[in-house]
């Protein structure tokens, strides 16, 4: 039963996550005095990729093709692992919060190898600058994450968010640096603005973007699928870890339906507050990434610090 | 890694990562070996790698058990810049896998063929082979270990196999656990449901087509992105920490100098410890062989003097 409920969960999640990439869409059109496209537009780009043959390279390799199948099998693992509705599921033992980076450090390092497989200048770049800005981002995720870890006492997310709701609404110093910290490093992580910008295709100022140049068709569909459940999977990290409450603790249609309800306005008002920063801010240079996230790692260290001069007890 | 590198060596007679490219199309097995041994050394689940940074992090968390305040806060700050080692460790074998990766740049490299001697593949792939035994089954190594390290420090990590074989839980199964065949499974079933979707429909072939070039056409292999390029972010981002010295030397021609005619570019990086730390050492050894050095006259009756008054000591140290 509770493996059943696990796999819906998951299931949930990554049909969902074209939804909240509508939604984050719809806003920032509202922002920007445009007129949005329908909620459900990126479902419909994702069916008529899916549609498509891919066309591939001359010079690809059998590591081009078999990305976009580890890219997406990492972000569905770990949108399993993930609590989202409910607390106590089985999947979360599988893997704790220090795998979950594992995760998504093995999707990027195929994509950036993928990247490079071409041959072409623009994947080399891609490559080289989504390295450079991942290899500052996951310190910061990690010290973050454990500063939470430390607190709870453990590193399995779901007994985290048990002791978060434990524990009850404590104004902890080391929580709000640690959760600046893990918002930094989502906006770096997804390649939204001010780091990387999701719309551009001008090739010298994209990330992401660039790596991903030489992909169409079905391959396409399933990497930005994939980069669709990343973002959902910071936004859900984010506000269940710090914010738990709402979730279901018993696996009853009512407790669930609220946990639904709970995540969804959760969601509403973090891409609420993305859209905002992403319409007051620029994209900056690449070579600023790095005062932007030696201040995220500062700030996780300065939680992590904090927690253990200020929050242990002996 | 080393023999992978080895191999590469034999096979291309090149030394230099800017000069290859492209070797997964001429030795598609070594690749695939040597692609192993790249994830393992980054520390990407679920290889050997991941298991034990991921230990190692798990230990860190346990500090708050520690009396002494220093402590406490020491080593959570050394895993995080273990935590940053290992992203940068990541960034270095991407870069070291370019190698295999995009188009081959000398001629050597173009001509290459995998190893004829199945020696010089069975060497690297048994060690790839055990980075995934050690990296999907941890849980009995460490179950043989606990045999060591309770010899050695007298304790071991009773509750590492608590759930059984399947899952390594090193303090307590609800502090921390970590199934990696679970894991490995669940990438196999996620990828293969994938392939089983989206693959297996008509029409649906994959269709191979020239690369992106702006238009321009006449893509080579010299446009790519070298190592150089590649690892160029990193050195911009950590320069206070190495020696780098860049020069970029421009002919032009041409009226105010519009045409570029020559461009030579050199770059070098050396380590900032090393003048410091290491350079003192190797001044100091080189004076002392010099000063010890004047006994070598070169002249056989001087080494015959030398030895008569040895002797001549000895045997009245003997005496």
């Amino acid at each position: 039963m509770a493996w059943l409920l696990a796999l819906l969960q998951t299931l949930l999640f990554i049909g969902s996550a074209p939804l909240l990439a509508g939604w984050l869409k719809r806003l920032k059109c509202r922002l920007q005095n445009r007129r949005a496209p329908s909620l459900f537009q990126p479902y419909r780009d994702l069916r008529k990729l899916w549609r498509k043959g891919p066309v591939v390279a001359h010079p690809a390799s059998w590591i081009f093709k078999a990305t976009p199948y580890v890219v997406l099998a990492s972000a569905v693992l770990t949108a399993a692992i993930v609590p989202m509705i409910a607390v106590n599921l089985p999947t979360a033992k599988i893997a704790d919060v220090v795998v979950l980076i594992g995760f998504f450090a093995l999707g990027r390092f195929f994509l950036v190898l993928a990247g490079m497989d071409i041959g072409t200048a623009f994947g080399g770049m891609g490559s080289s600058r989504e390295m450079t800005v991942s290899s500052l981002a996951e310190p910061a995720m990690l010290m973050a994450v454990f500063t939470l870890a430390m607190s709870a006492s453990t590193t399995n997310l779901s007994e985290a968010m048990n002791y978060v709701l434990n524990t009850g609404l404590v104004l902890r110093p080391s929580f709000v640096f640690a959760l600046l910290g893990l918002m930094l490093v989502a906006v770096a992580e997804t390649g939204r603005i001010p780091v990387d910008n999701p719309a551009t295709h001008l090739e010298l100022t994209m990330i992401h973007e660039e790596m991903i140049l030489e992909y169409s068709g079905r391959y396409l569909g399933m990497i930005e699928w994939a980069s669709q459940i990343k973002l959902m999977l910071y936004g859900v990290l984010i506000t269940n870890t710090f914010f738990p409450w709402g979730i279901a603790r018993e696996f009853s249609l009512q407790a669930l339906g609220f946990g639904v309800l709970a995540l969804t306005l959760k969601l509403v008002v973090l891409t609420v507050l993305l859209s905002l920063s992403e319409a007051l801010f620029a994209k900056m240079r690449l070579f600023r990434v790095r005062e932007f996230l030696s201040f995220a790692y500062l700030l996780s260290l300065l939680g992590m610090l904090s927690h253990i001069i200020l929050e242990v007890h002996h | 890694m080393f023999l992978g590198a080895g191999a590469i060596l034999h096979q291309t007679h090149e030394q230099s990562l800017e000069n290859m490219g492209g070797l997964i199309h001429c030795m598609p097995k070594l690749a695939a070996i040597f692609l192993i041994g790249c994830l393992s050394i980054s520390g990407l689940p679920p290889f050997n790698g991941f298991v034990s940074e991921w230990l190692i992090f798990q230990t860190a968390l346990q500090t708050g058990a520690l009396e002494s305040g220093v402590i406490r806060s020491l080593i959570p700050t050394a895993s995080a810049v273990l935590a940053l080692t290992s992203a940068l460790a990541a960034a270095c074998f991407v870069k070291v896998y370019g190698a295999f990766l995009g188009l081959p740049r000398s001629r050597h490299v173009a001509t290459g063929h995998e190893p004829a001697h199945l020696g010089m593949l069975a060497g690297p792939a048994w060690l790839a082979g055990l980075c995934v035994l050690l990296g999907v089954f941890p849980t009995p190594i460490i179950e043989g270990l606990n045999v060591v390290t309770g010899q050695l420090v007298g304790d071991t990590l009773p509750g590492a196999a608590a759930l059984g074989w399947l899952w390594l839980t090193p303090v307590a199964p609800e502090v921390a656990s970590y199934s990696a065949p679970l894991v490995l499974l669940g990438i196999f079933l996620t990828g293969w449901v994938c392939y089983q979707l989206l693959y297996r429909r008509a029409g649906l072939e994959v269709r191979r087509a020239e690369p992106w070039d702006c238009g321009f056409g006449g893509l080579n292999a010299r446009m790519q992105y070298t190592s150089t390029a590649f690892s160029m972010p990193f050195r911009r981002i950590f320069e206070p920490v190495f020696d780098a010295q860049e020069t970029i030397e421009e002919q032009k021609e041409g009226p105010s100098g519009f045409q570029t005619t020559r461009l030579q570019y050199q770059l070098r990086v050396s380590d900032r410890a090393w003048p410091y730390l290491y350079a003192p050492v190797a001044r100091a050894v080189t004076w002392l062989s010099r000063r010890v050095g004047r006994l070598q006259t070169g002249n056989i009756r001087t080494y015959i003097a030398y030895s008569f008054f040895t002797l001549l000591i000895l045997l009245w140290g003997i005496s």
